[in-house]
């Protein structure tokens, strides 16, 4: 089974690679507001159970994949977002 | 160079307290960090991360300086469960002397050793220089040599050294008295809140910051504050094999 895990700096956390796309982007000439600029990992996991996929990808965000400190993230399996953390 | 304190044993020899330096894949210094710990009269023999116990004797453990397991993911985050980090977590939690520099303080972080965590430096920008610290506690074991409210001038060098707390936790630790090293002020390089440059443990026994003590110890280099670091750290570890002992 696929899963995306997208990671997050929290709200409210200094992103100054996120503050240098924005400015580039209104340097070309886009209008936009606040950029942010995360992290994406893809995983392959062995099993094909939907629940046990969560319970090892939540396990892995915490480990490993994210500080939740300065980190927010969200679990996709396939296009659905299952899970989301504060 | 700046000699150690000569606190002797019962033959008349200073003794000479046991300070591993830690080597990960991607550690770059440590050999510098050996050599200035050596100068201010430790022994300080190399470790490699794949070893699953401290040498014997250790009276304090150090984190060096670099780039461990590439950095990739988040600075520290893979070396944080390397074999070695469960030795020196376990030294740590028996009250062991342990001082990360640089990666070594990202590394503590990110095992949950010490509060924070380091992030891209606010310019985005490598930062490679001498920097004014203000050594604002003199009561540590990491800064016993020093006088409060002393001015260090010790280098930088890092991408990642913009250490965060949020409003709580910062308030928390100034409280505790936990964040006793700091950037002089106009002198913050990477933004880090308060100014912080270092970080001790709420007990006392841990500490990270992100100046490189090691690579000021020789007037040749410029500057000898480092060794008032470092060798606060050795007199601890002296102190504590003769309350050993």
């Amino acid at each position: 089974m696929r899963a995306t895990v997208l990671v997050r700096p929290k709200h409210g956390i200094l992103d100054p690679q996120g503050q240098a796309v924005e400015s580039s982007l209104r340097h070309l000439g886009f209008d936009v507001g606040e950029a942010r600029v995360g992290r994406l990992v893809d995983v392959e996991l062995a099993t094909e159970d939907r629940d046990e996929a969560l319970t090892q990808l939540s396990s892995m965000c915490e480990q490993l994949l994210t500080n939740p400190l300065i980190e927010t993230y969200v679990v996709q399996l396939g296009d659905h977002v299952v899970t989301e953390a504060a | 160079m700046i000699d150690g304190n000569a606190e002797q044993d019962a033959t008349g020899h200073a003794v000479r307290p046991l300070i591993p330096v830690v080597v990960f894949p991607g550690s770059n210094d440590d050999r510098d960090a050996q050599l200035a710990l050596e100068s201010l009269g430790a022994d300080a023999p190399r470790v490699w991360h794949t070893d699953e116990d401290l040498p014997a004797e250790t009276a304090a453990v150090v984190l060096p300086g670099g780039f461990s397991y590439g950095d990739y993911l988040r600075c520290g985050a893979i070396a944080r469960f390397s074999p070695v980090m469960r030795a020196v977590s376990a030294f740590a939690d028996g009250g062991g002397l342990v001082l990360g520099i640089c990666n070594g303080f990202q590394v503590l972080t990110e095992a949950g050793l010490l509060p924070g965590a380091l992030r891209p430096n606010a310019s985005l920008s490598f930062v490679c220089r001498d920097v004014a610290l203000e050594a604002v506690d003199a009561a540590s074991p990491f800064t016993s040599r020093c006088t409060e409210g002393q001015t260090l001038t010790i280098p930088v060098k890092h991408g990642d050294g913009c250490w965060f707390a949020d409003d709580d936790l910062l308030a928390e630790l100034e409280a505790a008295g936990q964040t006793g090293l700091r950037y002089a002020s106009g002198a913050n390089p990477n933004g880090s809140v308060g100014d912080v440059a270092g970080v001790l443990n709420a007990a006392g026994n841990v500490f990270g910051l992100m100046p490189h003590p090691e690579h000021a110890v020789d007037p040749l280099l410029g500057s000898v504050d480092g060794a008032l670091i470092l060798g606060s750290l050795v007199d601890a570890a002296r102190l504590s094999l003769a309350a050993s002992v």
